[in-house]
């Protein structure tokens, strides 16, 4: 009795020194790798600071400078608000317009892509690392990028805004949906072609459906990020609210009522989209916890 | 079971249901591309697309094209002097120096003789005159003259497509090459495969050598060892600039970094105000959730503009724009993410007499954190894309050299090679916010090369950071020492 009493004392007294050491192991690692986290932020923050223009500590005074500056004129000339607001509309519009042309492309794009991208569903199955670098690549490509080199072709103007955004579009949904295509289910896609179907109507009778609230759930959650890519394209040269903006805070002091009536309408609108499009969501998905991007 | 049959529909009815349903069906399924076509319609107009072909500048796009895989070098006569130069692109720093020609070019006294591909060739002779033999069509003589301008020996009506003559203005178009006389200047340019001095620039000793003769040849520059040479002619090549790209390239990295972990470790105390579950004060709750909409409903390039105007242009604006979008972002997902919780876990660390935070560290932290860090992984990711568009606007990093390299609209090799590297920098950081989340949320091992590769990304960062804090805490050490100094010996 007293054998397996000590033999039983013995073997928790390992038990609780090897655990003991696992926690302690585990501290260590943790520990290190905050200890490098916070080296990392801390550098970072020193580099970056001494590269500026202005430094952290200087600026931080300054920081409701321009804020106060456009909001008392704006409070200033207060009457004059739903007149710019007003004047301001159409480059909203166009600035929505362009978000919403390119994510429909871009939706048509991805789509094809990542259909052609998933085993079992692509037409040409040796071909699907092909399109998934493709991919890839469409989605690395900043919009500003292919932007202002189109405006050099095809001068400024909306349409080098739409073609930038669609092709990064195209390469961001095609990613997310071909991740949705991987979980769809075959057999109706098995189906049609045992009845003779041929890819095009495989894929739009078989998987459309079947995705479709997936799909349209990422579209829309891509529309929201393509607003405010489409206003910050305005703002090198691609036309909307975005062009609106620049030139009104260059020119100096004197335009920030403008500059007041432009941050309103991008704000709201962005906010008004952020909502309505949780809300379908929401909706589509059944509160599904989805990647934000 | 009477009480079944009678709420059961007939068979009537569900047919009629299922009728109505397809044709409601059917009406949206031809509703849809209807819309959207009038849709199109209606911006095909609205963003003026058939005025497009009016404004499109296919001469730009052909520079442009040409550009991206080939350079031109330019043999410059100045009219008024004399004075022959050789330049890559036509620029100072591409110039060979006074006196050494490529060897298609041989200049003797006011003669030089330029040979171009396909045989065709030009010659520069005295009096300012200039011929350009085409293989085919012959010989074109030009004359630039104070004042008559420029004068061409054949009748305008005859002339080919290709040249465009005025007497202001000569100019000779042809795939071997082009020859351009004014009265100022007779030019002819070369095209060349490839990028432009890439490695070297003409000034340093080892332009025109091979990998193989700096590694393994005879030492080059007597002053330095070959590979040290090459290594720092190299890093400030002043064409191409390596070591200001490789700058920008860090400084957009940076700000992604610095913006997006900011951003996380702001909004991670913030969401558990924003929470159901953690804070039951209604109006608390609402008034942090209102605070995120707001640094999200602004929006990154408002912060970028407002920030820029009180901390100037670089990326520490760019890393608090960054911020300050993605802290409004992370609070809405980190306090949904807490919503989720299970109630359980807590409560079982709060039964062995836990306090408030080591219930949130034991029993909240370790639910949630997969799934944030995976989260803020992704946005690191994508905001590396954001800080080169921010860079853009706020002037730092690889965004200001790409626009400032399109604005000029000259360098669009060098473009090519910015977007080379933003796409290859971008895919990295994918590849690496990959790996991280990999080894971190699933806990899959991940091979030995990408292991390598993390830790030749990592190890050096780590060694930059200690090196960069022990400066800094150096300086600081002594303003310190200088404080208590003042202080005593006052």
């Amino acid at each position: 009795m007293a054998d397996t009493a000590t033999a039983t004392a013995t073997t928790i007294d390992t038990i609780r020194e090897s655990y003991q050491a696992l926690v302690a192991r585990r501290r260590l690692y943790s520990g290190i790798l905050i200890a490098v986290f916070v080296l990392l932020m801390v550098a970072g923050f020193l580099v970056a600071n001494d590269r500026n223009a202005g430094g952290f500590w200087d600026g931080l005074g300054n920081i409701f400078d321009f804020p106060a500056d456009v909001v008392s004129e704006a409070w200033q000339k207060r009457a004059d608000m739903p007149g710019l607001l007003w004047k301001y509309l159409p480059a909203l519009i166009e600035t929505l317009n362009i978000a919403a042309v390119s994510t429909l492309l871009g939706f048509l794009g991805g789509m094809v892509l990542s259909l052609l991208s998933t085993h079992g569903l692509a037409v040409w199955p040796r071909l699907i690392p092909l399109f998934r670098r493709t991919m890839d690549i469409l989605r690395a490509i900043p919009e500003i990028v292919v932007a202002l080199v189109l405006i050099f072709i095809m001068s400024v103007g909306p349409v080098p805004a739409v073609i930038a955004i669609a092709i990064h579009t195209a390469g961001a949904l095609g990613k997310l949906y071909s991740e949705v295509n991987e979980n769809a289910d075959l057999k109706p896609v098995d189906g049609l072609a045992s009845v003779g179907a041929n890819w095009t109507q495989r894929m739009a009778l078989g998987v459309i459906p079947q995705v479709a609230p997936n799909y349209m759930s990422y579209a829309l959650l891509r529309f929201e990020i393509n607003i405010r890519a489409s206003a910050i394209l305005g703002f090198v040269g691609a036309g909307g609210i975005g062009y609106e903006l620049r030139n009104s805070i260059s020119w100096g002091t004197g335009r920030f009522d403008e500059a007041a009536a432009i941050f309103i309408l991008l704000f709201l609108t962005i906010v008004a989209v952020d909502q309505l499009s949780s809300t379908l969501r929401n909706r589509l998905t059944h509160g599904r916890v989805e990647a934000m991007l | 079971m009477s009480a079944t049959a009678d709420t059961l529909p007939t068979l009537q009815d569900q047919f009629a249901a299922a009728d109505r349903l397809i044709r409601r069906k059917k009406i949206v399924a031809l509703s849809v591309p209807i819309l959207l076509l009038a849709y199109f319609i209606y911006v095909f107009f609205a963003f003026d697309i058939p005025g497009i072909a009016d404004r499109a500048r296919g001469d730009n796009a052909m520079t442009l094209i040409r550009d991206t895989y080939s350079y031109k070098t330019h043999v410059t006569r100045e009219n008024r002097s004399g004075a022959i130069t050789v330049a890559k692109e036509g620029e100072r720093k591409g110039a060979w120096p006074e006196g050494t020609w490529p060897d298609w070019v041989s200049v003797s006294g006011d003669r030089a003789e330029i040979a171009l591909t396909d045989g065709h060739r030009v010659t520069f002779g005295p009096d300012n005159t200039a011929i350009y033999h085409h293989p085919e069509l012959g010989d074109f003589a030009a004359q630039a003259s104070r004042a008559d301008g420029v004068q061409l020996d054949r009748d305008d009506g005859t002339l080919p497509d290709f040249i465009s003559y005025t007497s202001a203005r000569l100019d000779i178009r042809t795939e071997a090459g082009r020859m351009t006389v004014t009265r100022n200047r007779t030019e002819v340019f070369r095209y060349f495969f490839g990028w432009e001095l890439f490695w070297f620039t003409l000034d340093s000793p080892y332009y025109g050598h091979g990998p193989v003769d700096i590694l393994f040849g005879a030492r080059i520059d007597p002053e330095r060892s070959n590979l040290a040479g090459a290594a720092q002619d190299f890093w400030n090549n002043a064409i191409w600039q390596h070591n200001a790209v490789t700058w920008a390239i860090f400084e957009t990295v940076l700000m992604a970094f610095l913006g997006t972990m900011g951003a996380a470790i702001v909004a991670l105390p913030l969401a558990f105000l924003a929470a159901r579950n953690f804070t039951p004060l209604a109006v608390i709750r609402q008034l942090f959730r209102r605070v995120f909409d707001f640094a999200r409903g602004v929006d990154a390039l408002i912060w970028t503009i407002l920030l820029s105007r009180a901390f100037g242009p670089g990326p520490l604006t760019g890393a608090l724009a960054i911020l300050f979008t993605d802290t409004g972002s992370f609070g809405k997902l980190f306090s949904e993410a807490l919503e989720n919780v299970d109630g359980k876990q807590i409560d079982g660390v709060a039964s062995t007499g836990a306090k408030p935070i080591q219930r949130y560290r034991f029993g909240v932290i370790p639910q949630v954190a997969p799934v944030l860090i995976s989260q803020v992984l992704y946005f690191l990711e994508s905001n590396t894309r954001s800080a080169t568009i921010i860079g853009a606007i706020t002037g730092g990093g690889i965004g200001l050299l790409i626009t400032q390299a399109i604005i000029t609209q000259k360098d669009w090799e060098e473009v090519t090679y910015y977007i080379v590297l933003i796409v290859l920098m971008v895919m990295l950081m994918d590849w690496i916010s990959g790996k991280l989340r990999q080894m971190i949320i699933s806990g899959e091992p991940v091979g030995m090369t990408a292991k390598l590769a993390l830790g030749a990304v990592f190890i050096p960062a780590i060694i930059g950071a200690v090196y960069v804090v022990a400066v800094w805490l150096r300086a600081e050490a002594g303003r310190w020492s200088d404080h208590i100094g003042a202080l005593f010996g006052g």
